[in-house]
């Protein structure tokens, strides 16, 4: 007879002594792990309720500025400093991890319109409503120096935009016409215009860097090289953009905020249809920021909320509002990723987590792994009725609600105007436009 | 693929002629790399021609970081065995979407990949399991069943003899047995009220209780801390101290239970013919169904799904869920009661055994019968071990077979007589022990081969301490599957819904007055030369089309075809059937 029965010793499962780590001895038959999806699937359901409990977004409100704050520009070198200039000409430094004003100077008279950084990090420019653009210097000065500017370039007209040119000494402004500046010079390189009296920004591509997109006051997108004399191409839509951002990473892609409420991002090389048409918003957006890895961007509106939108997705994946922040005039995404900054028109920048719920400082291993871990299960049952409600729900403002609600409604009555036009008309005669057609007027090249 | 081979035999072609491997602690010019190769590039000159020459330096590129200048014989990865690999297997391999969805297609190839790759690295971790299980074979012309109790408890080691013993409790039997989850405590309730649990491995008595009442079924809940015992009138619930902590009186006339530990769910089946669920993480009763099936006092439920079943008087076995009033599925298994109903861990097999005397085994996910047994005395109880042992007490002998769904079965595999007519089972998890309670007390037998030999430790821990059950249970409760999830497929929930979609699909066409998904029509692009004849676009047109539609008819066809088969199967039964002459042939007209 040969017998052999199961017999444990028990020095191989139990910890040595108090000090060591708990034996954890795994088997990962699937047979001795029933239920595998429905388990997964109550983690995921319970990651979702965590994750909408820990949303906690507002850090922190930077105030210190005496007029609403109308631009902000992020540092290129410093992760913990940011600028931003105000309707009554003031620009403050900020120190973000102390949450403090570190400078504050008188820069212009009027508005400061626009604002950037020199690649170098070192100094910075500004343009005002007095029409002037100053070149700063970012270290304060020294104790018995007077704060005087670099440079001061008088313009002839009201300078509406900036941007600066990403390695080399050249920057560009808009304001009646689009001028590239060099900064050794006191009058512009280049200037371009296409029968538009106005642009109201301005923006540099950042891989092919001598590209430029406007946004003009006569509903148009500009395009131009800033090699060649005349503008590239345009198109034209059904309302007026305010802003316009490249993506970081894929930079053929641009998105732009429309006074229609929506946000459209365009392909530059297909300008005849917007590739994604972003709604959510009530109001006028006002400004765009890609986040650094280009996949999503944030946007400030009138309507006094700041939304997420992933950058193909149509509709926001996350709205921030407070009860205290009004008209959102301005947003920028932190270069590290994790934060945004928005300000507005009550005076104050705020700070806000990229993600609501993430958690801030380091994370041990653990911790870590078991975040990546809800992270993915999240995904994986996120079309599940249950936990898609879960997930996206968001608390509005009553106004705001009520708003979108109408909204709503008005789109559905058109839509069903347009359905009961097609269906007594003769077959064909109505085409069906699509929503990413229907903003398009044309494109001229 | 084939380049390593090629370098070997020519390496070992090479060596038998000319000299005998070289080893580090020859003359430093045997083991000179570079002298090495060149001999054997100029071999090969001769013989070979320019593109396997080249192959060769690769090859030998690659081998540099070899110390010995031997190639590595045993390339790449480990093989890891098919079966192995079976055994990790979750689902068939998703058929891709055709052309276009590219998206899509990214998103199912990675899936796909990381889901092999966990299932690689699941089989090969599978190497490093500690444990083997236990097996018993007897000499020639010896057959286990005749091999005693007490054979096998001499000839193993002293801790795992002393598993095998015997309680004598004649006053209050006879006894149910219940083992907890991680099969280190032992609950025993006596028919006239005795209830003790005991941590059986150390033989320490966690507590000893008389009821004063008829005790009807003792289970564990989820943890050691807590079991329910079914009494004469109510169902109580005592902690492992023996104090009482719950009478529910929503629960009468309990005849049997069953815990289902993923779900915190208690179930139990009265003498009303009731069967009710009670959630033990709040106390709420879940469902309370009515059976219509008379006395129930056979219930089992199955580890896999979580579905629970009944055996009736009437030799029907059904199957039920707390979501539904009716009985899930049907099915008449025995003529006269059934006895005793088993199921086996993966949720594939049941066994029946009934007044007919007769031992069935059917597959519980087609509901068909795999194999049917004739056992004189007739089995009153059945319990299947976590490995598939089957053990069935007739009258007082304890039988236990073995792959009793595989294999046809003559012999039983092992045999035991206690003192008195067996009145519970139950195998312990995690060791080769099965408990029989019986009219003269408790009986722990060796069952070589019975339990799983390796635990996972964070589901089931029998070396667990305090903290880490408390750390369990917690978790545990965390991840409470809710009762609403209980169905007979466990997986249905990781399905694609289409019914819903298509309902949403529907409702969205109705809106927006069209098909946004509806595909263009194909218009062949115009090309030059000449090739745009009318011909030829009509040509362009029908082979799209053609590929349309190509999926659909085969689909169809084949469906014709099994349909086909299915019908020509069924009219061979009833042929055969009819054939065979029955009592009620003759009221036929």
């Amino acid at each position: 007879m040969k017998v052999k029965v199961l017999s444990r010793n028990p020095d191989d499962y139990v910890r040595e002594t108090k000090l060591d780590i708990q034996r954890v001895p795994r088997n990962y038959d699937p047979t001795l792990h029933p239920f595998e999806v429905s388990r997964e699937y109550t983690r995921a359901l319970n990651a979702t309720k965590l994750e909408r409990v820990f949303a906690k977004p507002f850090l922190a409100s930077l105030d210190g500025h005496r007029d609403g704050v109308n631009c902000m520009a992020k540092h290129t070198r410093s992760l913990s400093t940011l600028l931003s200039g105000s309707c009554d000409g003031e620009v403050k430094v900020w120190n973000l991890t102390k949450r403090e004003c570190v400078r504050t100077l008188q820069a212009h008279e009027g508005f400061v319109r626009g604002m950037v950084v020199r690649y170098c990090g070192a100094s910075f420019f500004t343009v005002g409503d007095d029409k002037t653009i100053k070149h700063w210097k970012m270290e304060a000065p020294g104790y018995g120096e007077e704060v005087e500017p670099l440079n001061t370039i008088l313009g002839k007209t009201v300078f509406t935009g900036l941007d600066h040119h990403q390695k080399d000494a050249v920057f560009a402004t808009c304001g009646q016409q689009v001028d590239i500046w060099d900064e050794q010079r006191s009058s512009p390189i280049r200037s371009f215009t296409w029968g538009v009296d106005s642009f109201s920004a301005v923006r540099f591509n950042p891989v092919e860097t001598e590209l430029l997109a406007s946004c003009a006051s006569d509903r148009s997108i500009v395009l131009y090289d800033m090699r060649e004399s005349a503008p590239l191409k345009k198109v034209i839509m059904t309302m007026r953009s305010n802003t316009l951002c490249w993506n970081p990473m894929e930079a053929y892609y641009f998105t732009c905020s429309n006074e229609d409420y929506n946000i459209y991002t365009y392909d530059m090389r297909y300008l005849d249809r917007p590739i994604t048409v972003h709604m959510d918003h009530v109001s006028a957006v006002l400004d765009v920021d890609y986040s650094p890895t280009g996949k999503e961007f944030v946007s400030a509106s009138f309507d006094k909320t700041v939304r997420i939108f992933p950058k193909d997705g149509g509709h926001s994946r996350e709205v921030y509002h407070t009860k205290r922040m009004q008209h959102v005039i301005c947003i920028k995404w932190s270069a590290d990723n994790k934060y945004i900054l928005s300000g507005s028109d009550e005076m104050n920048i705020r700070l806000w987590k990229a993600n609501a719920a993430e958690k801030l400082g380091v994370l041990a291993p653990r911790e870590r792994e078991a975040t990546d871990y809800s992270q993915k299960l999240k995904e994986k049952f996120q079309h599940h009725p249950q936990i898609r409600r879960i997930a996206h729900h968001r608390h509005l403002p009553k106004s705001l609600y009520h708003q979108t609600k109408e909204l709503r409604v008005m789109k559905e009555a058109r839509r069903r105007k347009e359905r009961n036009v097609r269906k007594h008309s003769k077959p064909g005669s109505v085409p069906v436009v699509s929503e990413r057609e229907k903003h398009v007027v044309t494109v001229v090249k | 693929m084939a380049s390593p081979n090629v370098e070997a035999l020519s390496v070992t072609h090479v060596e038998k002629k000319k000299k005998p491997p070289a080893r580090y602690w020859d003359g430093p010019n045997d083991g000179n790399k570079e002298g090495k190769d060149g001999e054997q590039t100029e071999q090969k000159e001769q013989q070979t021609q320019r593109a396997t020459k080249r192959k060769q330096s690769e090859d030998q590129a690659d081998g540099k970081d070899v110390l010995s200048g031997k190639p590595d014989p045993f390339p790449g990865p480990a093989p890891i065995p098919e079966d192995r690999l079976q055994k990790f297997k979750r689902k068939e391999k998703t058929k891709k979407p055709r052309r276009q969805n590219y998206k899509l297609k990214d998103m199912i190839a990675r899936s796909e990949e990381t889901s092999e790759m966990a299932q690689k690295q699941a089989a090969r971790l599978d190497l490093l399991l500690p444990e083997d299980a236990g097996f018993l074979e007897g000499d020639e012309d010896e057959d286990t069943c005749t091999i005693s109790q007490e054979d096998i408890a001499d000839s193993v080691d002293i801790s795992s003899g002393t598993k095998y013993f015997n309680l004598k409790l004649s006053q209050f039997g006879p006894y149910r047995a219940d083992y907890s989850k991680t099969g280190r405590q032992l609950l025993l309730g006596g028919r006239r009220g005795h209830v003790a649990c005991i941590d059986w491995q150390s033989k320490q008595l966690m507590c000893e209780i008389n009821v004063m009442e008829t005790v009807n079924d003792v289970k564990w809940l989820h943890s050691e801390a807590m079991y329910a015992v079914a009494q004469k009138k109510w169902l109580y619930i005592y902690d492992c101290n023996g104090i009482e902590l719950h009478c529910i009186r929503k629960f009468n006339d309990v005849l049997r239970m069953q815990f289902l530990p993923y779900h915190f769910l208690l179930a139990t089946a009265s003498a009303t013919g009731f069967l009710q669920y009670l959630d033990v993480s709040v106390g709420k009763e879940v469902a309370a169904i009515c059976t219509k099936g008379g006395r129930l006092d056979v219930m089992c439920q199955n580890p896999h799904n979580a579905v629970v079943h009944l055996g009736h008087s009437n030799g029907t076995v059904t199957l039920w869920s707390p979501n539904q009033k009716e009985a899930l599925v049907k099915m008449l298994c025995h003529q006269g009661g059934v006895r005793s109903v088993a199921v086996d861990k993966t949720g594939t097999y049941m066994v029946t055994s009934g007044m007919d005397k007769k031992l069935k085994v059917y597959d519980v996910r087609a509901f068909k019968v795999l194999k049917s047994y004739f056992l004189p005395a007739g089995a009153s109880c059945l319990s299947l071990s976590q490995r598939g042992l089957l053990s069935a007490a007739t009258g007082d002998i304890v039988q236990v077979y073995r792959d009793v769904w595989s294999t046809p079965v003559t012999k039983p595999y092992m045999a035991h007589r206690v003192q008195r007519t067996v009145w519970g089972m139950h195998f312990c998890p995690f060791e080769d022990v099965l408990g029989v309670g019986h009219g003269d007390g408790f009986t722990s037998m060796l069952i070589p081969g019975a339990g799983e030999p390796n635990f996972d430790s964070l589901d089931a821990n029998p070396y667990r301490s305090t903290k880490q059950r408390q750390e369990w249970e917690v978790k545990a409760l965390l991840e409470k599957i809710q009762p609403e999830l209980i169905s007979l497929d466990p997986t249905e929930l990781s399905r694609v819904d289409r019914a819903t979609f298509d309902m949403k699909h529907q409702d969205r066409v109705q809106a927006l007055g069209f098909d946004p998904l509806a595909k263009e029509k194909f218009i062949p692009r115009y090309k030059k030369k000449g090739r745009s004849s009318a011909g030829n676009v009509e040509r362009r047109k029908r082979k799209v089309a053609h590929e349309d539609l190509r999926e659909d008819i085969q689909k169809s066809a084949e469906d014709k075809k099994k349909i086909e088969k299915e019908r020509k199967q069924s009219e061979e039964k009833k042929a055969v059937l009819s054939s065979q002459k029955s009592a009620l042939d003759r009221f036929k007209k």
